[in-house]
């Protein structure tokens, strides 16, 4: 298994006592796979992520990545925020080139690997633009270019389509396909729209709410990944399958 | 079941916005306006003060008239002595501002980026602040004497703090985000410090620094009363000894002028250095 959660909880102290955010959660997820963990608001997709990344720890239970244990964050995990987290002064090119400079890559080497990275997310002619020219869509682009400039064996995303506009976020679901089968990387994505993640994933987990748990796991097979995919009735299934397992969830917990 | 409620259309009294170019909330004027009245802020002022002083027949003791404020300009600098006040105070201005901006721009981003720095300076910070800076002359005579160092000590006390705090302001405006990519990118803490945290506040620090220069040169001429020799404060106190009302004007006037210079002088510094952060903030 190349990454895995093995009994990952997750709780936070408050006045009424313990509040359990994830319960029991495990996962294994190959090589090369896209993820995606599908959840409504309160199945703690997002602290589920943050332990993955390392900017929190579990209350017991641990995550790792190719064998190794998570404890803090990492370059070897790249993620791609809701909010766009490019740093403002900086060019687009500076800004793909970032981590590798924290990294300490000599700059011919690491100007070579941003623009080449640039040029996968379509946006070679942006090189010299500030953040504030762009799109959001875009933006998103130039933060997935600076994350696989550090070449990760995991690309982190937090509900990263959750701020554009519908067009804007269709246009992203085709450009992750591509970008997924060119450089084969391994995705982990978490998102509320349980048609994206159809759209998406090779392998969906639908998380429970309150606490969040793994309510089911969901090979994804479609016969081709375009939008025509969207008018096929396998694809209607998994939607209908996914979105009565979250709304059987969600009535619980308001029950 | 209650009983469904009965239609409060009568009751509402809609309010309308009415266009207007003058009047209009959070909306851009058209640039001429925006000339005219830009001239008529300054013009007006000078043009009720010609007015008055030419025709109220009020006496100059009590109002010079512009041309006997332009005439004792004239004579203060053909004498040299406006040119020595003037280089006096901006000297003390400049090595007080600058020991603020030393000491308060570290001291603030420590303060906006670790919540324990902050929790140990922030109350006494906050306390002091509102010690009035004059309030402290007859300490630093004390410590000091009545050299150049109470004066500048002076400045010291009466803006630092207030940096100091206005710097932490805008550190606590980076957005934790960027810091957490920071670190998944491979930086460490003084990588988010150095490489992210200081270059985003640049713009506020220089804009916090703009603010407070205002609140030094209030204080140089505070400081003036402290036994200077020299200076336009002390200028100023000197003509109104002798009811040389003119020479008081002229150091008023300068003093505006000089402080308006520096105000203009950061706003573009700000302007070309930081384009990145231009609007939208």
């Amino acid at each position: 298994m190349y990454m895995q959660i093995n009994n990952l909880y997750k709780s936070f102290p408050t006045r009424s006592g313990e509040l359990i955010v994830l319960k029991d959660i495990n996962m294994s997820i190959e090589q090369g796979e896209y993820i995606c963990a599908v959840g409504a608001s309160g199945s703690g997709k997002s602290t589920l992520l943050r332990q993955i990344a390392g900017l929190d720890r579990p209350t017991s239970g641990e995550v790792r990545i190719d064998g190794q244990l998570i404890t803090a964050p990492g370059h070897d995990r790249g993620m791609i925020f809701q909010h766009y987290t490019l740093y403002p002064w900086m060019s687009v090119l500076e800004n793909a080139e970032f981590g590798l400079k924290l990294l300490g890559v000599p700059k011919k080497i690491r100007r070579e690997q941003a623009s080449y990275y640039l040029s996968v997310v379509g946006l070679t002619s942006f090189a010299q633009a500030l953040p504030k020219q762009l799109s959001g869509g875009m933006k998103q682009r130039v933060a997935i270019a600076r994350a696989l400039a550090s070449e990760p064996k995991v690309l982190l995303m937090d509900e990263p389509f959750g701020a554009l506009d519908i067009h804007t976020k269709e246009s992203m679901h085709e450009f992750m396909i591509s970008l997924w089968q060119r450089t084969n990387i391994t995705i982990f994505m978490i998102t509320h729209d349980v048609e994206e993640a159809v759209f998406l994933a090779n392998r969906i987990y639908a998380l429970g709410s309150s606490p969040g748990t793994v309510r089911k796991e969901i090979k994804i097979e479609l016969p081709e990944r375009n939008f025509a995919v969207k008018r096929h009735q396998i694809f209607h299934d998994y939607r209908d399958e996914l979105m009565e397992l979250l709304r059987e969830h969600g009535r619980e917990a308001t029950n | 079941m209650s009983t469904e409620p009965k239609s409060i259309r009568q009751f509402i009294r809609p309010k309308t916005v009415n266009h207007s170019v003058f009047w209009q909330i959070a909306e851009d004027i058209p640039p001429r306006l925006n000339t005219v009245l830009t001239i008529t802020s300054i013009a007006l002022p000078f043009l009720i003060w010609w007015a008055v002083s030419s025709f109220a027949q009020i006496d100059a003791k009590f109002l010079p008239s512009p041309s006997q404020v332009i005439e004792a300009f004239g004579r203060l600098w053909n004498s040299g002595e406006l040119q020595k006040d003037t280089i006096a105070s901006l000297w003390r201005v400049g090595v007080g501002a600058l020991f603020v901006a030393l000491f308060s721009i570290p001291v603030g981003i420590l303060m906006g980026s670790f919540a324990s720095i902050r929790a140990l300076l922030e109350p006494i910070f906050g306390l002091v602040r509102y010690m009035p800076a004059p309030a402290f002359i007859p300490l630093l005579i004390l410590y000091l004497g009545i050299g150049e160092e109470p004066k500048i000590m002076l400045i010291f006390i009466g803006v630092f703090f207030f940096n100091s705090l206005m710097v932490m302001d805008t550190v606590k405006f980076v957005p934790k985000e960027l810091i957490e990519s920071t670190y998944i990118l491979g930086g460490n803490k003084a990588s988010a410090l150095f490489q992210v945290i200081v270059p985003y506040v640049i713009p506020g620090i220089l804009d916090a620094c703009r603010i407070n220069l205002a609140a030094a040169w209030q204080l140089v001429i505070v400081s003036e009363l402290i036994a200077a020799t020299e200076g336009l404060g002390r200028r100023i106190s000197v003509a109104g000894r002798f009811l040389r009302t003119d020479e008081i004007f002229v150091g008023l006037i300068v003093i505006g002028v000089i402080g308006l210079s520096f105000d203009l002088f950061f706003q573009a510094m700000i302007r070309f250095s930081c384009k990145w952060a231009s609007q939208k903030r």
